[in-house]
């Protein structure tokens, strides 16, 4: 008993218990990071693809993607291959037992198509059909008439995207007149010179349009006349449009110099460009503006919210049954699960104070919601709220720190309470309430649920900051990371597909939330140095 | 103000906090541009008494007072006088430095500046002659965008000194300025209040008898909330006129 009770004074045992606290800690965390960072570093590099022959006489052309025994019959080992060729195959996987594989080889001249729709392709071209003719596969010309091809498709389809929006742009005015008419009708008013109007913008838009819409039918037609025939491992031929190819290459004839400007391509489509084929392909780009709006949004509203209150609590109120209660409610509030922050948001930003700017100023395009309905602005705002506790309670300890002797200095100098709090107290206390600001943002980056209740969807291209006045607009919906996390690898309609995006954009993430934490805390240490003192 | 109206004065001064009176009845006059040294032992009211000058116990709970206090010929309680105005005419240093966290030049312009003084020329000549009137303009000249807090701590404490010359205020508190000083910042602090003591009245409260002796002019004696005896410090020092005063300074209590 008492070898025991040394034992424990000793203090051995718990220094032992909280090493090992600490090491699992880590332990989980880094394991994590590890997992992540491997698994997406390595989702963008170019794999071979093998071809497999079978027992069967069938051949089957893909990149082998795992390795596991069979659970079906002992001792078999099976792989995993990613076939592609969707709208052939049906899937984008198929499992080979390694007892049915009878040859494998890597074939050369095995081309790997990333398309805009229907996945990859995996098989051997045959024949590309251009405006000056057609150039068989194995021309020394074909590679790079390909690439021409591909160019020049990609530069159509620019001119296409351009005149749509020109259209967009010139229905503008006349859809804002019929708003009003819609509006003015309900009311009751006479509508006639408004209808007259209208008619006016109307057949000035015709005019417009009509040059703009007769060059479309022409890049339509030129882009169809180009395409790559393909043939796959079985002997199908199929004919893809050469403007639906993003990337295509000999995968197994790559050299590694070319393998890393594919690498590099595809890290830059996937950080910078729109995704596409819901979301299972292209890229997250819209999800790391929309998360990091809606952060700075959060942090705009939450940090002079929580720094208001604590500045009340810590330096205004006295010590009362009230101000007891508020702390406590604060320190609840911290609790409360998100998903009923996203409730409260919905009922009453979208609903209540969303359905009343609606009826106020948005009346005309009613029941057409604007701000009536999920957007950057509400779910930012529910997010304030949810982390408003933690720049309180530290905004409070920062402004506890402030030295009684340098409140008085500045009341002895003539200075009000109110110059006082804002000349001295509120910069001494600055590094505590940035330390609020960083909890805040770190636990607002993370958070998934209460969004998807208050604006967050799973495609929303149109970015909530543009060129068109206002150019801010926070009435619309956005994409988050977190969401897109859940949405991709979880109701995805091909989530093994998905797979290694759902990693990247978890590595994205990450990555993410790190460079905004040591954003601020690079702050707040320039601050603390400021304030460090030299002596005494 | 003429020489014979004194820079400082209570009549019949009754302070405390709740229910407890820390002075009682004190009568005292500080003398205009002479330095006042105010001592006794801890607990005996000095502190008190000093910071009724320029109201700072105001601030603290359950402050009472009756009589008068004045500075020059005006009640620091006068209803026309904010307390914002009084405070840039009674300026006050801390037992321990306490600058800002700011440039030392932002610690010395804090008064004129929330007075709201902005021209630039004013201010630099502010800033000059409050730190060559603490003796602290030699060694920051160069300096005076650097942060105060890396300063020393009896540059602080000087730089606590033309934080509160910067108002060019007629009176300077001083509550125990050298008692977080080294004894060399402690000479280098008494010779800045020396040479001040020719511009400016001083009302010093210190537990160094030897540093009174140093630097004051005037000695008041105060024990246990009441005022003992008050007089020219060499007099005081060398023949007190009450047998307290005499126990006091020969160290028999205190």
């Amino acid at each position: 008993m008492s070898g025991l009770r040394s034992w424990l004074a000793d203090g051995v045992a718990q220094r032992w218990l909280s090493a090992a606290a600490i090491m699992l800690s880590l332990g989980m965390i880094g394991g994590l990071v590890v997992v992540v960072v491997v698994i997406s570093g390595a989702a963008f590099w170019p794999r071979p693809l093998v071809e497999f022959t079978l027992a069967d006489g069938n051949r089957v052309l893909g990149e082998e993607t795992e390795r596991e025994p069979d659970t079906a019959t002992a001792g078999r080992i099976r792989t995993r291959i990613k076939v592609a060729n969707r709208e052939v195959l049906g899937a984008d996987f198929r499992w080979v037992p390694d007892t049915e594989v009878v040859a494998r080889r890597l074939p050369a001249d095995a081309w790997l198509l990333e398309r805009r729709e229907y996945g990859a392709f995996h098989g051997f071209p045959v024949a590309l059909s251009v405006e000056t003719g057609s150039v068989a596969a194995g021309d020394p010309a074909f590679p790079s008439t390909l690439g021409t091809a591909m160019a020049r498709a990609r530069a159509l389809l620019a001119e296409e995207r351009q005149l749509l929006r020109r259209v967009d742009r010139l229905h503008a005015p006349v859809a804002a007149l019929e708003r009003k008419i819609t509006a003015a009708e309900r009311r009751g008013r006479d509508v006639t010179t408004l209808r007259e109007r209208r008619d006016a913008v109307a057949a000035h838009e015709q005019a417009e349009l009509g040059g703009v819409l007769e060059k479309l039918p022409a890049i339509r037609e030129r882009l169809s006349r180009e395409s790559l025939l393909m043939r796959t491992t079985d002997g199908v031929e199929k004919s893809v449009p050469i403007s639906a190819i993003v990337r295509a290459m000999p995968v197994n004839a790559l050299s590694t110099s070319q393998k890393l400007s594919v690498y590099a391509s595809r890290w830059s489509e996937f950080l910078f460009d729109e995704p596409r084929e819901s979301n299972t392909e292209g890229g997250i780009f819209p999800a790391i503006f929309g998360t990091a709006l809606m952060v700075m949004l959060m942090t705009i509203v939450v940090v002079p919210l929580g720094v208001v209150t604590a500045v009340y609590l810590n330096e205004y109120a006295r010590d009362t049954f009230f101000t007891r209660a508020v702390r406590l409610a604060l320190a609840n509030l911290a609790g409360v699960p998100s998903i009923v922050f996203g409730a409260f948001g919905l009922a009453f930003f979208v609903w209540t104070l969303g359905g009343a700017l609606d009826r106020l100023f948005f009346a005309d395009v009613l029941p057409n919601p604007t701000f009536g309905t999920g957007g950057i602005l509400w779910a930012s705002l529910t997010l304030a709220l949810l982390t408003v506790p933690v720049v309180v309670v530290a905004t409070e300890e920062g402004l506890q720190a402030v030295p009684q002797a340098v409140r008085d200095g500045a009341r002895a100098l003539g200075a009000t309470r109110w110059q006082t709090l804002r000349r001295v107290v509120l910069p001494y206390a600055s590094p505590g309430i940035l330390t609020g600001a960083i909890l805040a943002v770190a636990r607002g980056a993370g958070e998934v649920a209460p969004l998807m209740l208050t604006g967050v969807v799973k495609l929303a291209p149109a970015l909530a900051v543009d060129l068109q006045p206002p150019f801010l607009h926070l009435d619309r919906k956005f994409m988050h990371l977190g969401f897109h996390i859940y949405d991709v690898g979880f109701q995805s309609p091909n989530v093994e597909a998905a797979k290694a995006m759902v990693y990247v954009t978890v590595l994205v993430l990450l990555v993410l939330v790190v460079a905004l934490n040591l954003t601020a805390i690079a702050l707040r240490t320039r601050l603390r140095r400021r304030l460090r003192s030299a002596a005494v | 103000m003429s020489d014979s109206t004194p820079a400082l004065s209570t009549r019949a001064l009754v302070a405390g906090f709740g229910g407890t009176e820390v002075l009682k009845e004190i009568t005292l006059s500080v003398s205009p541009r002479q330095i006042t040294a105010l001592i006794g032992p801890s607990g005996c009211g000095k502190s008190t008494l000093l910071r009724c000058f320029n109201r700072m116990n105001d601030h603290l709970a359950g402050f009472f007072h009756r009589g008068q206090v004045k500075v020059g010929e005006r009640d620091v309680y006068d209803t026309g006088w904010a307390l914002e105005e009084l405070r840039f005419q009674v300026g006050m240093v801390f037992q321990k430095p306490n600058p800002f966290p700011m440039s030392i030049r932002e610690n010395v312009l804090f008064g004129p500046s929330i007075a709201g003084e902005t021209d630039p020329a004013t201010l630099d000549e502010v800033l000059e002659r409050s730190l060559r009137g603490a003796q602290l303009w030699d060694e920051v000249k160069d300096r005076v965008s650097d942060s105060a807090l890396q300063l020393s701590g009896g540059q602080q404490q000087r730089l606590c000194i033309a934080r509160a010359l910067a108002s060019s205020p007629a009176t300077l508190l001083l509550d125990e300025p050298a008692s977080a000083l080294d004894p060399i910042a402690t000479a280098k602090l008494e010779e800045t209040l020396a040479s001040l003591a020719a511009e400016v009245t001083i009302l010093l409260v210190t537990h160094n008898l030897q540093q009174a002796g140093r630097i004051a002019h005037r000695t008041a004696f105060l024990y246990l909330g009441e005022l003992i005896e008050e007089g020219e410090t060499t007099q005081l020092f060398t023949n007190p006129r009450q047998r307290l005063t005499e126990e006091y300074i020969t160290g028999r209590f205190g």
